[in-house]
């Protein structure tokens, strides 16, 4: 077994352990309830203890399968939150080839390219071939009814769904002096924990101490449970260094920026959602919501985190 | 039926319903009843080809069991491949849409009541809200108050399908993977004295009704 994977473990039994403890406080809150009582948000909390539980273990068996394995779940995820984020957009007919090319030509070439390290390629062939491409492809089938709006949203579709999900992955491709490679898993977990655990405190502390919402309408998010979030974000950032090639301040920074990012998409999803009407992306994650419920922050923190990695220890 | 002819038929059948909830993450949202093994017709809003494995792949083992789709003769017995999965893997009963073509004694209608003597739940097509009235071609719709008249004890459920026809509009032939969710009203039942024309605006009224509201542009 590497050094690696055995940090890895080292992560996972300490990240079962933070979990065993959620699980057993939902279990003495629920004992404590009477008899053929329910508390719904017991139930919706264990909920999603349970789901996290198996993205936990799932997330495990990909780092120790590495960067194969790694590859594949990012792309089954981004597969589940294309579908999530296609279901809800403007679309014609005429459409279907350029939106079937999306899910099936696409988001493999994207993944295929982060695979073989293409970086030339994985960092622009979204943005820039595939932006010109499927518009020709809608515009050749001849339905000019809301052209751009129709454009406009497949492309964002993509752009969050795959482009900036497939940054993940693509961490383990970054070339860091003193950092070996088979460490860009453990940069992977970096990222991840950060942005999740600032999301969680930022929850937390939103209920505690929130008082400023953010956008008082759109979104429970407050000012005070933000920067909480944030700054213990970038605690743990410091605290996990080990991990990185940042050294602890770096980390603690790169956390927080990361944290600070993903929390800003979580509005932009806010904002998308109450658009079309909906609460969640859909039902698929029991509790969470849809796949991008689950990933929104760190789709949106990938990118920025990958390229400020690239351009100063790259 | 063979017994390996049995078994082919139930595993492809369990591979459509896999491949579909691979594909679309097809969901069922049980609005107005609970899915028990209760006998029932479900009628549903007909857009595509697709839409009645969907139906069928969204319902749990118990109830597909049971469950017997309502669909044309003359689609499903057109090659050998169609013949296995329409009458073997969905188990369908098969009506024949065109009066021409009927031999004397296929009566679409006597099929259909024979199914619910035997105690299998339907799925069928009534075919949304367009003009309907005598059109040989779509029997079905007059046909949900026949049965409903016929047999007062079942339950008529509407059945909602989203999304199929952006999943697979007529004409293409690559299925796009869309969230597909199948809603189930609340059942309802022909009234002692209700004309046919009321009852099929109430039955489509309860179905459109299960439509989600559409935020879109």
């Amino acid at each position: 077994m590497t050094s690696t994977n055995t940090e890895v473990l080292g992560l996972f039994i300490g990240v079962c352990g933070l979990l065993t403890l959620l699980t057993v406080f939902g279990e003495v809150l629920r004992a404590r309830l009477d008899k053929g009582h329910e508390n719904p948000v017991i139930e919706t909390f264990m909920t999603r203890v349970r789901s996290w539980w198996a993205i936990v273990i799932l997330f495990t068996l990909a780092l120790i399968a590495g960067t194969g394995g790694i590859i594949v779940l990012f792309a089954f995820a981004s597969f589940a939150a294309l579908r999530e984020f296609l279901t809800l957009t403007n679309k014609r007919r005429a459409d279907h080839l350029a939106l079937a090319l999306g899910f099936f030509v696409v988001l493999p070439l994207q993944y295929l390219f982060v695979g073989l390290g293409w970086q030339a390629l994985y960092t622009v062939f979204i943005p820039v071939y595939v932006f010109l491409m499927l518009p020709i492809v809608s515009a050749l089938r001849g339905n000019s009814d809301r052209f751009l709006i129709r454009v406009a949203e497949t492309q964002w579709a993509l752009m969050i769904t795959v482009f900036c999900m497939s940054h993940v992955p693509a961490l383990l491709m970054i070339d860091v002096a003193g950092y070996p490679d088979d460490r860009g898993v453990l940069l992977i977990a970096f990222l991840i924990m950060v942005v999740q655990i600032g999301d969680l405190l930022d929850f937390f502390f939103g209920r505690r101490i929130g008082k400023t919402r953010i956008i008082p309408n759109l979104s429970a998010k407050t000012w005070e449970g933000m920067a909480c979030g944030v700054a213990c974000a970038a605690i743990i950032g410091g605290l996990l260094a080990w991990m990185t090639p940042f050294g602890i301040f770096g980390a603690a920074a790169m956390a927080g920026l990361a944290s600070t990012v993903g929390m800003f998409g979580n509005l932009v999803f806010a904002a998308i959602k109450a658009d079309r009407g909906v609460k969640d992306w859909s039902h698929l994650i029991p509790g969470q919501g849809g796949f991008v419920d689950q990933l929104d922050s760190v789709i949106f923190a990938a990118p920025i985190f990958y390229h400020i990695t690239q351009l100063i220890w790259g | 039926m063979s017994l390996p002819r049995k078994f082919a038929a139930r595993f492809v059948g369990l591979a459509i319903a896999l491949f579909a909830r691979f594909i679309t993450a097809v969901r069922a949202d049980w609005q107005g009843i609970e899915p028990i093994n209760k006998q029932r017709v479900y009628f549903a809003n007909h857009v595509s080809n697709a839409d009645m494995p969907m139906i069928w792949s969204c319902m749990p083992p118990n109830i597909r069991r049971d469950v017997r789709p309502v669909a044309a003769a003359d689609y499903w017995l057109k090659n050998k491949l169609r013949a296995f999965v329409g009458p073997e893997v969905f188990n369908c009963v098969l009506v024949d849409r065109r009066p021409e073509a009927r031999d004397a004694n296929h009566d679409p209608m006597q099929n259909i009541l024979d199914a619910l003597d035997d105690g299998s739940s339907l799925i069928i097509s009534p075919k949304g809200n367009r003009n309907m009235t005598n059109d040989p071609l779509l029997p079905f719709k007059s046909g949900l108050y026949n049965m409903g008249k016929a047999r007062p004890d079942v339950d008529l459920v509407p059945t909602w399908i989203a999304n199929v026809t952006e999943i697979m509009p007529k004409g293409e032939v690559i299925p796009l993977p869309l969230i597909c969710t199948v809603t189930f009203g609340a059942p309802i039942h022909v009234a002692p004295d209700e004309s046919k024309d009321d009852f099929l605006k109430r039955a489509s009224a309860a179905l459109v009704g299960l439509a989600p509201k559409d935020v879109r542009l």
